[in-house]
């Protein structure tokens, strides 16, 4: 019993030592074969996961602050900011940055809009007087991915502090123009009362306004049209006011002679407008019967339409007098020429600088400049009128005066720093601005 | 009252106009746009006066056997209406003026080279003008044609090639740099201190009702 009893306690001693060792036989393998394995995984090329190291994402910008947008309505802030240090710097991957808007530190915020890197302020221009905003500034950075289109990666900033538009009650940075305005409209006031009150004014002669009486007179004599040009724009333009203000005067004077006045326009409100003003001068002409509506008429409010249309009416009807008073752009030469091709007398007034050559060269008179707004001053002799443009003529004196003293305190200031020590000004030497030797 | 109220309102909307320049607190910070909105939409239907204006014109000469203008006016009308109807009816009731349309087809094919072709005649009446304003009768007339020979000189290369023996500064393409950049630039400067003077002026006047002509009165 004992002996049998042994050999089977022998027989599982057996057992158990054979399987500790197949236990670490398993083992040694497994160690030995693991390194194996994963040597072997890279050539599996469906299932690899390859390590590229990924770019870093750019340092988000700092310091981000906003603050009023000076003389305005309150309606716009100016955020700013530190731009982030991979900007042109560092990483130098920061293509942008994002401007996020929110009404709690914590957000939500929205983007309001984006500046190019390199940017450190952007105004929001879209805010409420008043309301408190947080700002925060997103770098942009286009991290590149593996096997696919490079991501945008946006790194955001701390909020800003508060911020609120504000509503200025005054421009400050318009402080000269309103003494100007307050100078020019003194002396055209003061003019005026001058002129009411019986001082005589002297004007000088405008050749071009002299002119009207003999053209329109022309037009009679030859039993010919006189066509009157309002200009391009609309009544918004106070050029075309002046123009039609010469319309006045003009249909009057052909009312007087019997003349045929044909207005074509290229706006519907300045065809309004010249019918009142015609039909009120042919009454005060004592001709109300020969006013016909169908002579101011609309062509079209396009540009080389109504240049078109002109010169076709010019070419067939060949009136013997043309006025073009107000505001032209690229048509005036058009107008001119085909009227000076059919020999008709020009009188021709614009403020369009650009456009004054061509009249002058096409023209037989021209109002060049503020001759067209004095235009109606002139024609009329009314002394209120008149008043006014000797007022205008003071602040042309003015500012003839101011320009003249600049001239003179330039050159002096010029003068003395050149030959001055720099040391004594500052450190500052204008002459470095100048070829001194 | 038919020229006291006009007169009232243009009074009003010049001082605002004036006043929210210098002042931009509400309400009269933007009031200049709310009066520009204001004007487009007058414009926006005044447009059917002219356009209505137009037709009646243009079919009271297609009637008129006598008019040397009847052909111009059959053909205005037929244009009119043709732009009309395609424009409403036969190119897609919103976006008509996308490309693609009927409407867009008009416009690119016969309205742009229409216009491009008033444009370049433009080059050809920019030449007559300059010939007539380059004849030297008078002194001022020289003065003119010699700064312009300069300076239409000075900008191609001839102009240096010729002058290629003077010193730097001197050439002909400095000489006409100068014309343009001195006495020229006075010359356009004192006009449109002239002109903003002259606006000033005459807005003052129609501000204060100075100036009522254009209401159709003296």
């Amino acid at each position: 019993m004992h002996g049998h009893l042994l050999t089977a306690k022998n027989k599982l001693n057996v057992f158990a030592s054979g399987l500790l060792r197949l236990g670490c036989l398993a083992g040694v393998l497994l160690l030995c074969l693991t390194p194996l394995a994963f040597a072997q995984t890279p050539t599996d090329a469906s299932s690899a996961q390859p390590t590229i190291a990924q770019p870093p994402s750019p340092n988000p910008p700092t310091a981000v602050t906003g603050r009023d947008f000076p003389n305005d309505n309150g309606g716009s802030i100016i955020v700013s900011w530190t731009p982030s240090t991979d900007d042109g710097a560092g990483l130098k991957n920061v293509e942008s940055y994002h401007i996020l808007r929110g009404t709690a530190p914590a957000g939500p915020y929205d983007t309001v809009g984006s500046a190019a890197a390199g940017q450190t302020s952007f105004t929001d221009a879209n805010v409420h007087a008043g309301t408190n905003y947080y700002y925060v500034v997103a770098a942009v950075a286009m991290i590149p991915q593996p096997g696919g289109a490079p991501k945008a990666v946006f790194v955001q900033s701390d909020p800003s502090p508060a911020v609120h538009g504000v509503a200025q009650w005054f421009h400050t940075r318009r402080l000269n123009a309103l003494i100007a305005v307050i100078v020019l409209c003194s002396a055209i006031l003061y003019f005026i009362n001058a002129a009411k009150s019986g001082k005589a004014l002297f004007i000088r002669k405008i050749a071009g306004l002299e002119a009207v009486d003999d053209a329109v007179g022309r037009a009679t004599e030859m039993g010919r049209k006189i066509f009157y040009i309002p200009g391009t724009q609309d009544m918004d333009e106070v050029q075309t006011l002046a123009g039609i203000t010469i319309l006045g005067r003009v249909a009057k004077v052909a009312a007087e002679y019997e003349a045929q006045l044909e207005v074509p326009v290229s706006r519907s409100l300045v065809m309004v407008t010249c019918r009142e003003v015609v039909k009120e001068a042919y009454l005060n002409a004592g001709h109300p019967d020969a006013y016909n509506e169908n002579s101011i008429y609309y062509l079209t409010d396009d540009q080389f339409g109504y240049a078109a249309g002109i010169d076709g009416l010019v070419m067939r009807d060949k009136p013997s007098t043309m006025f073009y008073m107000g505001a032209f752009y690229a048509e005036a030469l058009l107008l001119a020429e085909t009227g000076n091709s059919i020999g008709a007398i020009q009188i021709a007034g614009t403020a369009m600088p650009a456009q004054l050559p061509f009249f002058v060269t096409a023209c037989d008179y021209t109002l060049i400049g503020e001759e067209l707004f004095a235009a109606s001053a002139y024609l009329s002799r009314e002394p209120k009128l008149l008043g006014s443009l000797k007022g205008q003529d003071v602040g042309k004196g003015i500012i003839l005066a101011i320009i003249a003293l600049g001239i003179i305190l330039t050159s002096v200031g010029a003068l003395s720093m050149r030959t001055s020590d720099p040391d004594k000004l500052g450190g500052y030497n204008i002459g470095q601005y100048f070829d001194v030797e | 009252m038919r020229r006291e109220i006009p007169t009232f309102i243009a009074f009003f909307v010049g001082i605002i106009c004036i006043v929210q320049f210098f002042i931009p607190h509400w309400p009269f910070g933007g009031m200049v746009n709310t009066f520009s909105d204001w004007f487009g939409l007058l414009q926006a239907f005044a447009i059917w006066l002219g356009a209505l204006n137009l037709i009646k014109v243009s079919l009271e000469r297609s009637f008129n056997k006598k008019s040397h203008d009847r052909w111009y006016g059959i053909v205005v009308v037929f244009s009119f209406l043709l732009i009309a109807i395609i424009g409403l009816f036969f190119s897609g009731a919103r976006g008509f003026q996308l490309a693609g349309t009927r409407f867009d087809f008009l416009y690119v094919n016969i309205y742009t080279p229409l216009s491009s072709t008033m444009f370049a005649i433009l080059a050809f009446f920019v030449a007559s003008a300059s010939y007539r304003a380059f004849r030297a009768r008078s002194w001022e007339a020289t003065l003119l044609l010699v700064a312009a020979f300069l300076v239409m000189l000075g900008r191609v290369p001839l102009g240096d090639t010729l002058t290629g023996f003077a010193p730097d500064g001197y050439r002909l393409s400095d000489i006409a740099s100068w014309i343009m950049t001195y006495p020229q630039v006075a010359g356009q400067r004192a006009i449109m201190i002239g002109i903003a003077l002259g606006v000033a002026s005459a807005s003052l006047r129609l501000i204060l009702g100075l100036e009522r002509s254009y209401l159709g009165g003296e």
